[in-house]
């Protein structure tokens, strides 16, 4: 079995998004970075296939030279080794991604065979583009499911199950396969210590595609209007209670 | 010619005809499986085979392809839904082509010119798309639906040629959720806690008041990832999106990622130690305090007042 889960580097916003002056990226001086949420369960969800069924995970990205700090961390959490294609930290439009991730894919399977299964996010945290597993799967001709909460192998096929009102629609995809997954897939493990030291020495390949002109291009970013409320003060501490059941009456939910 | 690809009939898809509108050519919609009753377009062109008794993305999207071919349309719409944006991202790889996910606003001309949410809505980015086709969806909700009406269209069927890969992805069972509680996106009430219940047993409180308000109980990103609640209680951009007529914060920071998650509510009202908090720049209403105190206290007086 040979897994391969895709990762972004995204900042950890906190409370309030700060744009650079030209408006071109949020303000990352004073923040730190991750895995975009839901493929830090698609890096567990690849580990434990792993651990059950045998074989190899590898984890790829698109990024700076310090993404290799995302992809150590998810070596730390069990994936064996990585590919760093390295950028020149401007945005990669989905298109632009995707072409670079199937160049890094077939690379990598005319040396080692192919990857049974590709993981990648259902749309990544900060730009939210929904399409880069989607076309590579195309690319590669293997089937994709989108937006899954459970991911379980059966033989020679993975059952993918994807929530929706009322249930949840099941598909059954033959290996080899492409799955865009959802946090809540399952809870990521903390890494430990010594897991940490294993991931400093484990390998990362790293190569330098160049970056083609977007077909989406980005012109500027902006932080919609909608914050700096001043929020009506009810009160301090339990005094504030029969001011709350009041507001709950207006609002007809008391 | 504009083509609008429709899941089905309701608010959504009147948005989204809204928004294609805008665009000022001739609307004509698609549908894969059944006519579905819409109005306000020319044509309902309708994709009929065995392939589409089930939600099938690759081959509804053949069949959107297949009416790119032949109508050269300047621009293909949906919804900004998890379907919507699955189909559109199809039909975006198989004809090559970009593809803007979640577009508040879109102005045609040369370059065509989208505005597109990042980051579950905390931040906008205006585009550029290069393409003789645009493929874009509608972000839910940001755009104001138009009226049923106008004259039944045209309905024109075809049975799009599928190829093995546009069969492989189908949906093969339904498995029914399990009758539960109040759902947490449709609950008019829904209370929640972040780190500062301190265990998963300070949840009680918190609990209890929104058992008393008839609500659900919501959580924090970082509750989850503690493995204090499930991931189905997670309000936020990668948990669920609520639309409560007042949502009561408690012990939450504000933090954009559980912001996104909780815009759609009516009111918000947030318990906090921290006047400073960043969640009290999107609230309504504040309570200063600690929540281990102000809960109780809530719910003490809301019993008192039905006593």
């Amino acid at each position: 079995m040979r897994i391969l889960v895709c990762v972004k580097r995204v900042p950890l916003t906190g409370g309030k998004i700060v744009l650079t002056e030209d408006a071109q990226a949020i303000e990352t001086r004073h923040l730190g970075f991750t895995i975009s949420p839901h493929e830090e369960c698609g890096v567990e969800e690849a580990v434990r296939l792993v651990e059950a069924h045998g074989g190899e995970s590898v984890v790829l990205t698109i990024g700076p030279p310090e993404t290799v700090e995302q992809l150590r961390d998810a070596m730390a959490l069990g994936i064996d080794r990585a590919l760093h294609l390295v950028s020149d930290g401007e945005e990669w439009d989905p298109q632009a991604t995707a072409s670079a991730i199937v160049d890094a894919i077939r690379a990598d399977e005319v040396t080692n065979g192919p990857f049974d299964l590709v993981f990648f996010g259902n749309e990544s945290a900060d730009t939210g583009n929904y399409q880069v597993g989607i076309r590579v799967a195309f690319a590669l001709g293997r089937p994709v499911a989108t937006g899954l909460k459970g991911v379980s192998l059966d033989g020679e096929s993975v059952r993918c199950e994807q929530e929706v009102s009322g249930g949840r629609d099941v598909y059954v995809l033959p290996l080899p396969a492409v799955v865009t997954v959802l946090e809540g897939l399952n809870l990521p493990r903390y890494p430990s210590v010594p897991a940490k030291l294993r991931a400093q020495r484990k390998p990362v390949e790293t190569s330098s595609p160049a970056r083609p002109a977007a077909r989406l291009e980005k012109v500027e970013l902006e932080v919609p209007e909608g914050q700096g409320k001043e929020a009506a003060i009810l009160g301090h501490g339990p005094e504030a209670a029969p001011a709350v059941v009041e507001l709950l009456r207006q609002i007809g939910v008391a | 010619m504009v083509i609008v690809y429709v899941e089905e009939r309701g608010e959504l898809t009147q948005q989204t005809l809204a928004f294609a509108r805008g665009l000022g050519e001739p609307l004509h919609a698609f549908v894969a499986g059944e006519p579905v009753p819409i109005s306000g377009v020319e044509v309902l062109h309708v994709a009929e085979g065995d392939a589409f008794f089930a939600h099938a993305p690759a081959a509804i999207a053949q069949g959107l392809v297949e009416l790119v071919d032949r109508l050269s349309p300047s621009a293909v719409v949906a919804a900004g839904t998890a379907r919507g944006n699955e189909v559109l991202a199809h039909v975006a790889a198989k004809l090559d082509l970009p593809f803007a996910a979640n577009c508040t606003n879109a102005e045609a001309g040369e370059p065509f010119l989208v505005t597109r949410v990042r980051w579950g809505g905390s931040l906008l980015e205006e585009a550029k798309m290069h393409a003789p086709v645009k493929v874009v969806t509608v972000q839910p909700h940001s755009v104001a639906a138009e009226e049923e009406a106008g004259g039944d269209p045209t309905i024109e069927r075809f049975t799009p040629a599928l190829s093995d890969g546009d069969l492989v992805v189908r949906v093969s069972e339904r498995v029914a959720a399990a009758a539960g509680g109040v759902s947490l996106a449709e609950a008019k009430v829904v209370v929640s806690c972040g780190r500062g219940a301190g265990s998963p047993e300070g949840f009680g409180i918190i609990e209890e008041l929104a058992g008393l308000l008839g609500g659900a109980v919501g959580c924090s990103r970082a509750v989850t990832m503690a493995g204090w609640r499930p991931h189905t209680d997670q309000v936020g951009q990668t948990g669920t999106k609520i639309a409560p007529d007042i949502y009561i914060a408690c012990g939450i920071s504000g933090a954009t990622q559980h912001m996104a998650g909780c815009k759609g509510a009516k009111a918000i009202l947030a318990v906090n130690t921290d006047p400073e908090a960043p969640i009290l720049a999107s609230a309504d209403y504040a309570v200063i305090g600690d929540l281990h105190e102000v809960v109780p206290a809530i719910s003490a007086e809301l019993r008192k007042a039905r006593a």
